[in-house]
């Protein structure tokens, strides 16, 4: 096995990670290299140290441990019964280039997912030593987000937060159904106790945090960048609202910081249940701009359906001006008066936005021209506010207001 | 005039005099080095006055804003402090035009040093007694060197290091930064050893069926590309994406690999049917199964009850709450801490009593970072019903203690209120006595405390009296 140059196994473990969306190495505790004497910082947002040509970024290494896998789920190009070639790394390989890709500030870190190997303990047990290493021999102080493998013991779930900054479990697909036919050694049950585990990991270090007596140490952190987790959106019948209540579900009940939406890509040696084709990827910006308005915009789930049809967000516009077509009564907005909540609902304004105008407000009344300075999208809000010099009239309510916004059909078809 | 573009220490200390001075910026022409040109212009040297003081946000925006390389940059900023001194909200204005100008400068000059963060590649020199050297070129768009450096000793402070930019080179060794000169490229060795194992990552990490480039181009713009030895395989990768693609497509399907069959050696998890729930444990292990009713959907799983078999008696809530969901374990959130100080204070010992609930299954409502607890239906109660009573068939409690409405619905089967059951002992089909009371949740949503308290009196004395009936 290991008789594979080093640069093939790269080739092949970062060709088989790559489906992961997730490369953020945001959100963690600050942490430097001053004391320890060694390698490493985070410092609260994460750098994107390159750019890949699908506009992804390269913010972590980002591999598996070994491609083998038990498992058969169809979607993915590591199933045991796809003909992919097979490569596996040993923990101090690993080691050995994320710290060599660290110190020539490739990278912010490592993110360490793997092919179910033996068992899912033993697979989790891998990951967790090449943390181990990373953290305690090398002393190194930089972002380590690792796979959590459904199903693993709680303890070793417990001790991968000691040494992780993030931990995800991805769901994969939405619904049960989709899971069934699509993963069927993966539970939907087994997949939300792991990520239960985690999050009572994180509750417990907070609570041992809160209630620490004066002048002891502070209690070690739980993955301090908290968890999240993945979905394939386009390989199975799940439609935008089953993927956004599974999103909203796994929000409240594991504080997830991010789910992670990814267009399902043709893979090489595809299954013959999943034909290939171009992967969904206005769908999957649109779910993400409907996740965004549920954790940033004051939305509920239910809401932003309204501006969808058949459970599908509309592709030509985005759903926040979706939902405010069909519901034109609550617009005109005054800029001036408005309150933060109603001003984060008009299309076009963002939580910057509007965090500006509430500001410079206080200072003066607004005119377009203000505006102007304190959005980049004056255009699109015009039918939907009120300033000191402009009112849209008939506007907010005209007929083709949906036809000024939504791209002819041809280029919506390019942006596929 | 200003010896060093760029140096905030220098332009504060001259723009501090002039200020204390009261020397007006349109009386002040501020010139670099080269030019050679007097620093104030034709306005008389300042009489040194008090410091002026200034909003410290300012000041930190100036440091980065001074390293533009705007000629004009020193003047406007200075412009923009004169105004400060005298208009406190100034940086508020965010609508004014020079505030505009700040703002909109302060990000161009973040943007930089963030992106000199990401894109600074170290090529290593090479090794002395353990401690690894390495240096790095880079041209930065403005003048932030000294912005950077102090991250790059935060983060590699275990190894010596050298940055060479065109306008000045920051080196850090043995545990010291010190800056210097600006440099050239063949400073710096052309290659290392570990660009190969970079660029094959950076190759493999690309997904061809979703080409970007705009996105790629926004946020690493081709300016830096030269000093990036991924970049060299930007063209050669969308060269042959579009045919990978192809590829992928012709083969479209293949045949499974026989000889992984070998590897999935593990069949599925037996299923329970329900004939085989035979003991306590059975249940336990079968309810997390369950799908007679939806709930199993969005729970983490399905809590059975909790005690010993023999157990005399047996409490009833009415379902899994947030962290009994989480935990996979009956009263163990806030409802239980109320219910276990009640047992202690009516002497019940928690241990000796079996605790489970009427339904299985968590059921709730997603509300943002929240479950919110929704009350189960008399059609979930009533299906949830056989875990119930395989639970009383395999303990044979002498007593029943149902806390709320869904527990008694649970137990009885009917839709009878807690009032009208309260206070008395029922007797249940197969010998049980049953003893109705509230569910400990009730009383942490009273918002009055003399009515809590009163009703917590009477949960006890309810709780009491069961404890001498199963005596």
């Amino acid at each position: 096995m290991s008789a594979k140059p080093i640069l093939k196994k790269l080739s092949i473990l970062a060709d088989a990670a790559k489906y992961d969306a997730s490369c953020a190495s945001s959100g963690t505790v600050k942490r430097d290299s001053v004391a320890s004497k060694g390698i490493g910082s985070t410092e609260g947002m994460g750098i994107c140290h390159s750019y890949a040509p699908d506009g992804r970024c390269i913010s972590l290494l980002k591999i598996l441990l070994t491609n083998f896998c038990i498992y058969d789920c169809r979607f993915c190009i590591n199933r045991a019964s796809s003909n992919v070639e097979r490569a596996r790394f040993s923990p101090q390989e690993v080691v050995r280039l994320t710290l060599d890709f660290y110190k020539r500030n490739y990278i912010e870190g490592l993110f360490l997912s793997s092919g179910i190997i033996r068992s899912e303990d033993y697979t989790m047990e891998q990951l967790v030593e090449v943390a181990r290493i990373l953290r305690e021999e090398h002393r190194f102080q930089g972002y380590i987000h690792l796979k959590t493998i459904a199903g693993a013991d709680p303890g070793l779930i417990a001790l991968a937060g000691l040494y992780a900054d993030r931990l995800s479990t991805n769901v994969e697909l939405p619904t049960e159904a989709g899971l069934s036919s699509f993963a069927p050694e993966k539970k939907p049950e087994t997949i939300r106790k792991t990520m239960a585990s985690v999050r009572i990991g994180a509750d417990d270090a907070i609570e041992a945090a809160k209630s620490r007596l004066i002048g002891k140490a502070m209690p070690p952190r739980f993955a301090p960048a908290g968890q999240s987790t993945q979905m394939i959106v386009g390989a199975d019948a799940a439609r935008d609202d089953d993927i956004l209540k599974t999103a909203t579900n796994l929000y409240s009940g594991y504080r997830l910081r991010r789910v992670y939406y990814s267009a399902y890509s043709p893979i090489p040696d595809a299954s013959s249940d999943l034909p290939p084709v171009r992967p969904p990827l206005m769908r999957e910006h649109r779910l993400y701009q409907a996740d965004w308005l549920l954790r940033f915009y004051g939305f509920e789930r239910a809401e932003i359906m309204e501006g969808a049809s058949g459970g599908m967000l509309d592709l030509a516009i985005d759903p926040k001006l979706a939902w405010a077509l069909m519901r034109r009564e609550a617009f005109p907005v005054d800029i001036n008066r408005a309150p933060r909540e109603l001003l984060l609902r008009v299309p076009g304004l963002g939580t910057r936005a509007v965090d500006r105008i509430v500001a410079a407000r206080r200072l003066g009344k607004l005119r377009l021209g203000d505006l102007a300075k304190l959005t980049a999208s004056v255009k699109k809000v015009l039918p939907f506010i009120v300033t000191l010099d402009w009112r849209p009239g008939k506007l907010t309510d005209s007929a083709d207001l949906r036809a000024r916004f939504a791209p002819p059909a041809e280029q919506l078809a390019l942006a596929l | 005039m200003l010896a060093e573009p760029g140096d905030f220490a220098e332009w504060r200390s001259a723009a501090r005099g002039l200020l204390a001075g009261g020397v007006a910026p349109e009386d002040v022409s501020w010139r670099g080095g080269a030019e050679g040109a007097s620093l104030f212009g034709d306005a008389a040297a300042p009489a040194s006055a008090g410091a002026v003081s200034l909003p410290r946000e300012l000041l930190e925006i100036a440091e980065r804003v001074i390293c533009h390389r705007d000629p004009e940059v020193p003047a406007r900023l200075y412009r923009i402090i004169w105004r400060a001194a005298r208009d406190r909200q100034l940086l508020a204005r965010t609508t004014d035009a020079e505030v505009d100008w700040l703002r909109k400068a302060d990000k161009i000059i973040r943007r930089d040093v963030h992106k000199m963060h990401a894109f600074v590649r170290f090529r290593r020199l090479g090794e002395e007694a353990g401690r690894e050297s390495f240096a790095a070129w880079f041209e930065p768009s403005h003048r932030i060197l000294r912005l950077t450096a102090p991250f790059f000793q935060r983060r590699f402070y275990g190894m010596d290091w050298a940055i060479v930019t065109p306008d000045a080179r920051a080196i850090w060794q043995d545990e010291t930064l010190v800056y210097g000169p600006g440099g050239t490229k063949d400073e710096v060795p052309d290659s290392d050893v570990v660009e190969d194992q970079w660029r094959t990552y950076y190759g493999a990490i690309f997904n061809p069926a979703r080409v970007k480039i705009d996105a790629m181009r926004a946020e690493m713009p081709k300016k830096y590309w030269k000093n990036l030895p991924e970049a060299q395989d930007i063209a050669p990768l969308l060269a042959g994406a579009e045919a990978r693609v192809e590829r992928m497509r012709e083969a479209a399907v293949s045949l499974a690999n026989p000889l992984t069959d070998k590897w999935r050696t593990r069949v599925p998890d037996e299923l329970l049917l329900d004939d085989d729930v035979k003991t306590l444990g059975d249940v336990a292990r079968a309810v997390d199964r369950c799908t007679r009713c939806p709930l199993y959907c969005n729970a983490t799983q399905g809590v059975a009850g909790e005690g010993p078999g023999a157990a005399r008696i047996m409490l009833v809530g009415e379902q899994p709450g947030d962290q009994e969901d989480l935990q996979g374990r009956p009263f163990v959130g806030p409802a239980g801490h109320v219910l276990n100080e009640a047992l202690e204070e009516a002497g019940l010992d928690r241990r000796r009593l079996f605790l489970t609930n009427a339904v299985k299954h968590f059921k709730f409502e997603p509300r943002g970072k929240r479950r919110l607890h929704q009350n189960p239906t008399t059609g979930e109660i009533d299906i949830c019903r056989w875990w119930l009573d395989k639970e009383r068939a395999f303990v044979q409690p002498d007593l029943i203690v149902t806390l709320g409405a869904s527990a008694l619905r649970g137990v009885t089967g009917k839709s009878v209120s807690i009032k009208s059951m309260r206070g008395a002992v029922h007797e249940l089909d197969g010998g049980s006595k049953l003893v109705a009371t509230i569910h400990p949740s009730f009383l942490l949503r009273l918002p009055d405390r003399e009515r809590a308290a009163e009703e917590r009196a009477m949960f006890v004395a309810d709780l009491i009296r069961a404890r001498k009936l199963a005596a």
